[in-house]
């Protein structure tokens, strides 16, 4: 059985909120860090963590939990921001980015933070080890779920696809990937990059169930997760979420700059006042 | 040589790089850039924009941008990869081993973020094996400049030596230690300083924390040699022996203290089969977020530190 939290759409679009204030407020506060594409994951940070995912903030390490693998391990603020909105970690850790021994490491640490399933940051790593733990869930009977997250420009990773014909293989229906579709890197966007074609075929060819969504419609992303829950179908789900980067905050959206950089005094109060206004 | 006195002015080493690869690909349009998405940090945009027939980007995909640069090479090409250091040497490692160190072709591996350089990036994105894994790949040379100047001196240098190399640098600014026509060779250590007490050999950033401990030991009254040995590999062995004749060395250098710059300069003394070596770098563990000078700290590689390793060794 999988246990579900009750959290209405509209509560999950007011968390979508907080964890952006949070995302923003670490950047600021560190002055360093990613915001544009932590902005872009907030909504479905927002399903998994208050709704989907079967985690226990007072025992992270339970054996039976969903497990969540940040595989674009630099947007480390968005997830950071749930693990303290849920009580992982004191609320207060999210002034402590990126600083001298806090639990929240530039890039996702799992020996320094509670709630962090595997290190990451080094790009096109992250999906195999989401398909490792899928794989152990398989083996061992177990019924837990996990759920990836990897980036478009990520998806330029040759290991990426190593990792997607495994899970196949393995038929890795407890695992699901969503893309982060938000159409830009750091060098600008991926068709100027590296055009990705068409990634949701991409993911089908490799024999994937893919779906196609708005990644910033609550509405979308709790149907989607609604409609892979419970499948036995034997084939691992990859979501591919249309996103924009720094959504939230008018003048990160879609600008490729904002990628790494971080707020002002000025743009970090503009910010926050947008975000206090709800998504538009 | 010629020191500037009293170096205030400061510029990361990656920024010696960025406007050297600009000249150096107006002079020759064999030369190329091989981008990896990080062309921004890694000060290649002015090039891409004065060179597009010169530059390739590949995303997000070094293992592949590696190959592709060995292939650009077998035509007669200088292709220069940009990346992040511990992305330039570890993830590609195996791709520049088979493909650009084996068959020796002029593949150039350019990368920023050395060491502890990108400190509150944390541990994952800190550069402390880099250096030592491509010492242990035949064929290579490997380069780590101390400031800005000799950065782009040493640039130009491996743009016009034939063979595998791999240059390192920093992502913060440091201090500029040499003015613009001092000349380096690779290979060839740097001597900052002569003298009859103690031997200290550094590279990259932390030459000049090497050379404020030297003048605070010589105005102790303790006569310091100082070496800035920008190229790990080939090693100026003869500038090792030289030292020798002291028979005290410390080396410095921001980088883990296995199988880089102390462990080579070890590998002579214990060969020469005299002289003690004590070497200060990153003490064999990951690093963390915080700031780099913080981080430099807690591995002992300041100047404090030096001064006193060099005094334990006199003693
Ligand atoms: C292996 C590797 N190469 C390069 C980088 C540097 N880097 C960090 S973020 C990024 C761009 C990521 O783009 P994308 O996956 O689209 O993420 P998003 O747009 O969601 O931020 C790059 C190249 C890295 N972290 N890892
Ligand atoms: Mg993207």
């Amino acid at each position: 059985m999988i246990e579900l939290k009750e959290t209405t759409i509209e509560e999950l679009k007011e968390k979508a909120i907080e964890l952006r204030k949070a995302a923003v407020t670490m950047v600021y506060k560190a002055q360093s860090g990613h915001p544009g594409g932590s902005l872009s994951a907030a909504d479905i940070i927002s399903a998994l963590y208050f709704k989907e995912m079967n985690v226990d903030p007072a025992n992270p390490k339970w054996e039976d939990r969903d497990r969540f693998v940040l595989s674009k391990g630099h947007v480390a603020p968005i997830q950071y921001a749930a693990l303290a909105l849920r009580g992982f970690v004191p609320y207060e850790t999210i002034n402590t980015l990126r600083q001298y021994g806090s639990p929240f490491q530039g890039h996702p640490d799992m020996k320094k933070c509670p709630g962090i399933d595997i290190s990451t940051g080094s790009l096109g790593q992250g999906l195999s080890c989401a398909v490792g733990m899928a794989l152990a869930a398989k083996r061992d009977e177990k019924e837990y779920r996990v759920f990836a997250m990897v980036g478009d420009g990520e998806c330029q990773e040759g290991q990426i696809w190593e990792a997607a014909q495994t899970a196949v293989k393995y038929e890795l229906d407890n695992l699901i990937v969503f893309v982060d579709y938000n159409r830009l890197q750091i060098d600008g966007t991926t068709d100027e990059i590296m055009p990705l074609q068409d990634i949701e075929k991409k993911f089908e060819a490799f024999g994937f169930e893919t779906k196609n969504i708005d990644g910033h419609s609550m509405e979308e992303i709790v149907a989607v997760l609604d409609e892979v829950r419970g499948s036995t179908n034997g084939k691992p789900k990859c979501i591919v979420a249309n996103t924009i980067k720094g959504k939230g905050v008018s003048y990160m959206e879609n600008v490729v700059n904002w990628h790494g950089v971080a707020p002002n005094d000025k743009e970090y109060a503009q910010a926050m006042e947008e975000l206090a206004g709800g998504l538009k | 040589m010629s020191v500037t006195n009293t170096p205030v002015a400061k510029k990361a080493t990656r920024e010696g790089f960025g406007d050297e690869i600009v000249k150096l690909g107006k002079e020759n349009k064999n030369i190329y850039v091989v981008d990896i998405d990080i062309g921004k940090s890694c000060k290649t945009t002015a090039f891409m924009n004065a060179f597009p027939n010169q530059h390739v980007n590949v995303g997000i995909a070094e293992q592949n941008g590696a190959g592709l640069a060995a292939g650009l090479a077998t035509t007669g090409k200088i292709p220069f990869i940009s990346t992040y250091a511990v992305f330039g040497s570890l993830r590609m490692a195996e791709q520049i081993r088979q493909e650009a160190c084996y068959p020796n072709l002029n593949v150039k591996i350019a990368c920023s973020h050395g060491g502890l350089t990108p400190g509150n990036d944390g541990g994952s994105h800190q550069a402390i094996e880099d250096m030592g894994v491509y010492r242990t790949m035949p064929n290579m040379t490997v380069i780590m400049g101390a400031d800005y100047h000799s950065t782009r001196k040493l640039v130009e240098k491996a743009a016009n030596t034939y063979g595998p190399m791999y240059l390192r640098f920093t992502r913060d600014a440091v201090p500029m230690i040499y003015d613009e026509n001092e000349e380096f060779e690779i290979g060839k250590a740097k001597q900052l300083k002569d003298g009859k007490d103690v031997a200290i050999i550094a590279n990259g950033d932390t030459v000049y924390l090497a050379l404020q401990a030297a003048e605070q030991l010589e105005q102790e009254g303790i006569s310091v040699k100082l070496l800035d040995m920008h190229t790990i590999k080939p090693l100026d062995r003869e500038a090792v022996v030289e030292c020798l004749e002291i028979g005290k060395i410390v080396t410095v250098e921001d980088h883990n203290i296995l199988n880089g710059l102390g462990s080579a300069v070890s590998e002579v003394v214990a060969e020469e089969g005299k002289g003690k070596v004590r070497r200060i770098g990153v003490q064999d563990r990951f690093g963390e977020s915080a700031p780099y000078e913080k981080l430099m700290e807690l591995n002992g590689i300041t100047i404090e530190n030096i001064v006193a390793t060099a005094k334990e060794l006199l003693n």
